[in-house]
């Protein structure tokens, strides 16, 4: 690894204005991604900026009508023992608790695994499907992503020189509503997703109201499928309506074949992941 | 049949290290520091196949901080024709070295080409990354099948056959009347793929080449004597001008017997005048040092209307990696080795590709060819209608039982460890559910004796200092002691364990072959009966008497009666210390059998497979610390279990590792296995005094045909390739 400069600033402008003079500056939150590629040669760097001392950075908040916002440095385990993301977002409790294992889970963020844009990214299917946004701050401002919006490549997003990631907001859930993320790994635990889904629906009267369904390692970027989606809206809850929507996501998936799983096993695990994944969604709309 | 009682064997004592490991205080090798100690570098090899056309070191020497670079160049000039031989089987010299650092062509992607001894780490990285290499990428073989193949790409000039290093042929009986008696026959092609043993400890070494000619070694090694012979050869000095210092060791399944650093470090401390230490990285570890071969199996058994093997014929590829030397022939010798079979041929072949040069890994050879007979018995005792263990009892072999590859067996567990599968309470429960499937196999692993050296010193409070050279990755430290207590009737506490250099113990072979409790502890036994020799002699002297007993830790002789504490504090008055010794190079190693039970559920729409239960049973012989026997067990199995359900090195066409972290090669952890249910069975070993058997090994060879026949009765459908991986169960 070759020798670089640290710096933690304390305030939001500090890190803008180091990111804007040095463009190259790595940004570090819970470094589960970054020290790896380092040492591995993957990335380098000349300059890192721990982003962990800027209290914004480590806010977590919920208010019943404006969501939840959750600093871009907050590691996984403040969300997996958060109370109100036990009651309110379940799915998201889950799947921090997903990310690595247990000593992972202290350093690494939601915000970390959204900037490091990975195609297998577990929290990023599940973002979408609950519509959330990439809060970002910059030398021009501030401004505000959907993170459907925010991978633009593999390792690559939407952050321009001097732009880092701020927080990330999901909306406060809507009555009648669930989430559910599903990943396939072959082991039980610390793996890397060969196909994840990640769903949210809303029901009155037993019929879907709104719908959002995104899936992982099976394209370039995290994908969102709104036709899969939309295929559910006005449609009453059955086994059919499922399976009809995981057939749209699967259709939509492009994967390619590697280590982790063949595109033909990934692109039979589209449906069988959505479909399960949505009928978790289901059971958890209902019981709301 | 008397049954021998024991006061400290087959008790479970808290192990000696055990303070150590849990506070953190063991030393391994990466935690060694030196004074003046600089850190060595390699460069590997991108291609699986080339020649090195120009090699220039000169800015990387040239690079501040660098203190010496090495290539193949560095070694001292030796014929290439010389043959060395550390015990387990003998090799070229050239081999050994061309894998060390390359010459002329590298033969896998990871091949070791130079090295550089820098001030530290990143920078020694640096310097690497500035040695310049041309090469001319040659056509690359990746198994051993396309090797064999007419027209393929050779690695080496002046093998046997093209790619073949090696053919075996072991053969008995009248095979063609053999197949004509069966009333079935099956035959079947399995493949297995390369796997690696996963240690946790990543290899390491470090050496200082003193002024005086002598080089020092600390590493991580499953035999200090190997390592230090080995790197003796490479180096072409005498092994007395090497001492090797074994660091704890971090885990070695067979993988860690070769050498691969310690000469390097030794010709780079032997330039910088400096210790010299080198730790490799995981993916060096996947990529650079010995993996277990990937294979092709054929097997074909024919068995008559009463369930008796009548023929049975075996095809087997291995795939060595780099250089010869693939566990083809272990692998040929246990294809059959667990059954009575009057006509028999089997044929091994020994062919180089472009992967690392493989090593051995826990039963090495064994779980490959197991896995096409057991499964093949499977599928017989499904058309013959017969209770699949029932099948193996019919045909189990038995003291006097001769193997195809020539020895008689002597006494053996074959049949106590299947009456033992078929009396647990797992084989007679019920299956769960739907979508499961129940697989049982057996395996066998021969053990092996080679020399071992070890004194015991008695101290006046009435405890005993071991001094040992086997180096401890099992529990070895507490189930050698726990030998001498018993003969010296104290407690295992009152035995201090010490692993020492190659300076300070007689020649102790590898900590490899499942030999070390029974050949080691032979030494143990041996050195506490020289002692009680020469504490008899010292009661004798106080009591002004010649005959003198010992029995249950008391020297008696009339009414004269001293406990081994007592004497022991008499010692000093009695003419001074007392210090009891053996080296001894036992042959009556004793083979296990092992025999696993498994059930599995499959996922049908994911094709995931979950390990609901198993139960692994194996004859140890005499169980020395049966908590330590379990644990082998449930080891075996774990990496068995892993080998048949995901692991693998995927390699790209190029023969590049793709997944070469712990990360994607998919072996599995704790909570993809439920706690592994194990039986001992114990048959004793006629060539130990205990009847002790080794355990390491056995263990892994039933998992892969025990899963795959488990996987069988789940899906309704045979694979033929290993890993069994959720895509292959769905046929994607």
């Amino acid at each position: 690894m070759k020798a670089f400069d640290y710096t933690a600033p304390v305030t939001l402008p500090e890190a803008v204005g180091l990111l804007v003079s040095q463009p190259s500056a790595r940004l570090l939150a819970g470094g589960t991604d970054l020290i790896v590629q380092l040492r591995s040669g993957r990335k380098e760097a000349d300059l890192v900026i721990d982003i962990k001392k800027i209290p914004e950075l480590n806010a977590l908040e919920f208010d019943p009508t404006a969501g939840l916002t959750i600093g871009a440095a907050v590691p996984c385990y403040r969300l997996t023992s958060h109370p109100v993301i036990q009651s309110h977002f379940p799915a998201l409790a889950e799947v921090a608790s997903w990310i690595g294992g247990t000593q992972i889970q202290g350093r690494a963020s939601l915000g970390g695994n959204l900037c490091n844009a990975a195609p297998s990214a577990d929290s990023i299917p599940l973002l979408i499907a609950l519509g959330a946004s990439a809060l970002i701050a910059g030398p021009g401002g501030r401004r505000s992503v959907a993170i459907e919006d925010f991978c633009t490549a593999p390792g690559r997003n939407q952050l321009a020189t001097g732009e880092l990631l701020v927080a990330i907001h999901i909306p406060a859930p809507a009555a009648q509503s669930g989430a559910a993320y599903l990943r396939f790994i072959p082991r039980n635990e610390m793996d890397i997703a060969v196909v994840g889904a990640g769903v949210s629906v809303s029901i009155a009267e037993g019929v879907f109201t709104a719908a959002r369904i995104a899936l992982s390692a099976v394209a370039p970027t995290p994908l969102f499928v709104p036709a899969a989606g939309a295929a559910l809206v006005g449609q009453p809850v059955s086994p059919a309506a499922l399976e009809a929507a995981a057939q749209i996501a699967q259709a939509a998936a492009t994967p390619i074949s590697d280590m982790r799983g063949t595109a033909a096993y990934r692109k039979h695990l589209c449906a069988v992941m959505t479909r399960r994944a949505l009928e978790i969604a289901v059971t958890r709309a209902q019981e709301n | 049949m008397s049954v021998t009682t024991y006061n400290v064997i087959g008790t479970r004592p808290i192990r000696h290290d055990g303070a150590d490991k849990v506070t953190g205080r063991a030393l391994y090798g990466a935690d060694l520091q030196l004074a003046r100690m600089v850190h060595g570098a390699v460069l590997r090899s991108p291609h699986a196949h080339a020649r090195i056309l120009r090699l220039d070191t000169t800015k990387a020497a040239a690079h501040p901080g660098v203190f010496a670079v090495v290539t193949a160049a560095d070694f001292p000039p030796a014929p290439t024709d010389k043959i060395v031989d550390f015990g387990e089987g003998d090799t070229l010299l050239s081999s050994l070295r061309g894998n060390i650092l390359a010459s002329g062509k590298v033969l896998y992607s990871g091949h070791a080409v130079a090295a550089v001894a820098a001030v530290n780490a990143h920078v020694a990285a640096e310097a690497v990354a500035l040695i310049e290499v041309d090469y001319e990428p040659l056509p690359c073989v990746l198994t051993a099948p396309a090797a064999m193949a007419p027209g393929a790409p050779l690695l080496h000039e002046g093998l046997a056959n093209g790619n073949v290093a090696e053919y075996v042929r072991h053969e008995i009986g009248d095979l063609a009347a053999g197949f004509a008696a069966a009333t079935v026959i099956v035959e079947r092609e399995l493949n297995t793929a390369t796997v690696h043993q996963g240690y946790i400890e990543p290899q390491n070494a470090t050496a200082f080449w003193s002024s005086d000619g002598r080089v020092h070694i600390w590493c991580s090694t499953q035999g200090s004597f190997v390592a230090r012979d080995a790197s003796a050869a490479v180096l072409d000095i005498p092994v007395s001008q090497v001492r090797v210092t074994p660091m704890e060791i971090g885990g070695g399944f067979g993988g860690k017997i070769n050498v691969y650093l310690e000469p390097v470090a030794a010709l780079l401390s032997k330039k910088a005048g400096r210790p010299v230490k080198m730790v490799m990285s995981r993916r060096d570890v996947f990529t650079g040092t010995g993996p277990t071969p990937g294979s092709r199996v054929r097997v074909k058994i024919g068995v008559d209307a009463a369930g008796k093997i009548t023929a049975a014929q075996a095809w087997l590829a291995y795939e060595a990696g780099a250089y010869p030397g693939a566990m083809v022939g272990p692998g040929a010798m246990t294809v059959f080795a667990c059954y009575d079979i009057e006509n028999v041929l089997i044929e091994g072949f020994d062919v180089v590709v472009n992967k690392p040069s493989t090593a051995a890994y826990r039963a090495p050879g064994a779980p490959n060819s197991a896995l096409a007979t057991e499964t093949v018995l499977d599928e017989i005792a499904e058309k013959l209608g017969i209770d699949p263990l029932e099948l193996r009892l019919r045909n189990a072999a038995k003291e006097g039982t001769r193997r195809a590859d020539g020895p008689r067996y002597k006494r053996i567990g074959c049949v106590e460890v299947i009456e033992a599968m078929k009396a647990s309470a797992h084989y007679n429960a019920p299956l769960p559910g739907p979508h499961c499937g129940r697989g049982v196999a057996i395996g066998y692993w021969f053990n092996i004796g080679l020399p071992s050296s070890a004194t015991l010193s008695v101290n006046a409070d009435g405890t005993v200092n071991l001094i040992e050279g086997s180096t401890d990755i099992g529990g070895s430290r507490t189930s050698l002691s726990m030998q001498g207590a018993e003969v010296l009737g104290i407690r295992a506490e009152d035995v201090h364990p010490t692993i020492v250099d190659t300076d300070s113990v007689g020649y102790t072979g590898v900590t490899g072959g499942s030999r070390t409790t029974f050949a080691t502890g032979l030494a143990v036994y041996e050195a506490a009966q020289d002692v009680v020799t020469q504490m008899k002699a010292r009661a004798a002297t106080l009591w002004g008497t010649k005959e003198v007993e010992f029995s249950n830790g008391t020297f008696s002789s009339g009414s004269n009666s001293f406990s081994f504490a007592q004497l022991a504090a008499q010692l000093g008055a009695t003419g001074g210390p007392v210090v009891g010794s053996a080296a001894v190079n036992p042959r009556g190693a004793g083979g296990s059998i092992a025999g696993l039970i498994i059930d599995l559920k499959v996922d049908p729409e994911t094709g995931k497979t979950d390990v609901l239960r198993v139960t692994s049973v194996q004859d140890a012989g005499k169980a020395i610390h049966p908590a330590y026997v379990e644990g082998q067990m449930q080891g075996g199995t774990a990496q068995g279990i892993g080998w048949a359900l995901n692991e693998e090195y995927f390699m790209d066409g190029s023969g590049d590792m793709r997944n070469s972290s712990y990360l994607d090669y998919r072996m599995p952890t704790a909570l993809d296995l439920p706690m592994i249910e194990t039986i001992i069975v114990e048959v004793p070993n006629p060539g130990h005094p205990f009847g002790v058997r080794g355990v390491g090994e056995a263990n892994i060879v039933p998992p892969l045909p025990a899963v795959a026949n488990a996987l069988y009765r789940a899906i309704g459908r045979r694979l033929h390739s290993v890993p069994m991986n959720p895509a292959t169960i769905l046929n994607l």
